[in-house]
């Protein structure tokens, strides 16, 4: 229940300054360029491809690509918005109202993972209106759609997850920020140039993310983003408990 | 006075690395009474403090809050609690309501039990009209008391302040002097202070840290009392010699201060007061003032924090 009363200030705390309607226009902005470059793309195939017989559709050609190009983009947001959640706790002095009340450091950890959670997920939210809009003017595998949803959802929470983690590390926003994009981005190209059934392959986060868009929802996939996401929690929990001894 | 034990502090002990912030800390706070954790910058205060709130982890020994031992039950024990920081932890965002009502729901209060709460501590800390105003638009001293309201608004049975009157003007001082003072009688409050009137005008009981270790520990009132009164001031209008008053038996030691006065140690509970009255009628020299000289707790926080340093 307190981890609930943490994840609302969080997410509050995110609107309550500039910074989260400034991240939600920026993003929505970038996503609706890149959205409307795809969409004119398929536009000028789109007479071509309907002279080929099981030609892919609108959701394979415009839907997934955006969905790719908008997690890259949460790599570059996540890590601000979690940058704050234990760090800038910790450096106004703040930590200490939730230390001394009768919350456990998991009640404070996931609750602040809740909050960075909801934060991400609204702006994922946002964004698929986008490829929604086309429901208007033709029609969407909205299964392919929501197999790619549940894999961006899944991608948000890991990033959620080891931004908090980088962020129960640090004192200050900014460093926790810097870590927690070099984590990812190396997490991200971590498969570049390996053979797709390496060991580091597996470990590449945009590696799991693609059977998603392609429609394909692998219980192996969700449970590396899942894993990933409980080791990173467990960790600043131990580290939020550890925290305390030095 | 209820005399149960709300603070129960066993062997504490705290390092940073290899250097010991305190130890072998012992003492215990009773239901209505007003502890004063007194020390020189550096001694341990907000140490000790942040270890009884469970900020920090104690390396060695036992604490145990309203019966419930911190280490073992911390979230009852946490329950059971009101701090205020050193720093007041702010949410400078946000309205002094929704910091409140936020601070009330991390206690666990909803609803109309809540908004009573809330209500009740903004006008035990003067923040009634100031509800709807954001803190970070507040002075030093509103947001002090904002803190003071944080740490009591879920009616905790103990109270720890750390410099509460830091950066308040004379006035508020006197306000949170009132509010420490109020507290007390029915809780157990920890002060920490380097401000020593602070101490003799609210707390029953003072303990003096230096370099980690308590080097003091009793009621107030005795600090300035007669345990530590081993001296005497006397001055005449015709002054003896020097060596006539070390000769009256009890006077172990005398100190001309000019015109007449002098400083005469003795041994703790045999003033030679006396004996020195009979012997100013007798030798006609003329006594015109007779005090024992109590040492104020100024005194004896010098004397018991700087000794190393003059050595």
């Amino acid at each position: 229940m307190s981890a609930l009363v943490i994840a609302g200030r969080e997410l509050r705390s995110l609107f309550v300054t500039p910074f989260g309607w400034i991240a939600l226009a920026v993003v929505q902005f970038v996503v609706a360029w890149l959205f409307l470059v795809q969409l004119e793309g398929f536009v000028q195939l789109q007479s071509r491809l309907a002279a080929v017989p099981g030609a892919p559709g609108v959701t394979d050609l415009v839907v997934a690509p955006v969905l790719a190009q908008v997690a890259v983009l949460l790599l570059l947001v996540m890590p601000l918005v979690s940058m704050r959640a234990i760090s800038g706790e910790r450096q106004v002095g703040t930590l200490n109202l939730l230390l001394a009340a009768p919350v456990s450091a998991g009640d404070i950890v996931i609750g602040k993972f809740l909050g960075t959670l909801c934060f991400g997920l609204l702006l994922l939210g946002l964004v698929t209106l986008m490829p929604l809009a086309l429901l208007a003017g033709t029609t969407l595998d909205l299964g392919k759609l929501l197999a790619g949803l549940l894999g961006m959802a899944l991608l948000t929470a890991t990033l959620a997850s080891v931004g908090l983690l980088l962020s129960s590390l640090v004192t200050q926003p900014a460093a926790a920020a810097a870590g927690t994009f070099g984590l990812l981005l190396l997490l991200w190209i971590v498969d570049a140039g390996v053979a797709p059934d390496s060991a580091l392959a597996w470990l590449s986060l945009s590696h799991h993310l693609q059977p998603f868009l392609r429609g394909l929802v692998d219980s192996g996939d969700a449970a590396y983003y899942l894993l990933l996401t409980a080791v990173c929690l467990a960790l600043s929990v131990r580290r939020l408990e550890g925290g305390r001894r030095v | 006075m209820n005399s149960e034990s709300l603070v129960v502090v066993e062997g504490l002990r705290r390092d940073y690395g290899s250097r010991c912030a305190i130890r072998d800390l012992d003492f215990t706070v009773a239901r209505g009474e007003v502890l004063g954790l007194l020390g020189p910058n550096g001694a341990g205060k907000s140490t000790t403090l942040q270890v009884l709130s469970g900020c920090l982890a104690a390396t060695a020994g036992r604490i145990t809050l309203a019966g419930h031992d911190l280490e073992q039950h911390p979230q009852r024990a946490k329950a059971a609690l009101g701090y205020l920081p050193e720093q007041p932890p702010l949410h400078r965002s946000l309205t002094v309501d929704e910091y409140l009502d936020y601070c009330a729901r991390l206690h666990g209060l909803r609803g109309k039990v809540l908004r009573g709460a809330r209500e009740r501590a903004k006008a035990r800390c003067g923040l009634i009209a100031d509800g709807r105003r954001l803190i970070a638009q507040l002075s030093k001293g509103y947001q002090q008391r904002v803190g003071i309201a944080q740490a009591i608004l879920h009616d905790p049975p103990v109270v720890i302040l750390d410099e509460p009157t830091v950066g308040l003007d004379p006035n508020q001082i006197r306000a949170i002097r009132d509010l420490v003072r109020d507290l007390g009688q029915d809780r157990a409050v920890i002060l920490s202070t380097h401000i020593l009137p602070e101490v003799e005008a609210v707390c029953d009981r003072v303990l003096i840290l230096h370099q980690g270790r308590a080097v003091y520990a009793d009621q107030v009132a005795a600090a300035g009392g007669e345990t530590h009164g081993t001296q005497i001031i006397c001055a005449f209008r015709k002054p003896p010699e020097h060596t006539q008053l070390g000769a009256l038996s009890g006077v172990e030691g005398v100190e001309p201060l000019g015109d007449g006065r002098f400083l005469i140690r003795h041994a703790p509970g045999a003033s030679p007061a006396e004996i020195l009255a009979v012997a100013s009628a007798e030798g006609g020299w003329g006594l015109r003032e007779l005090s024992p000289h109590r040492l104020s707790l100024e005194q004896l926080f010098v004397k018991l924090t700087c000794r190393e340093e003059l050595w």
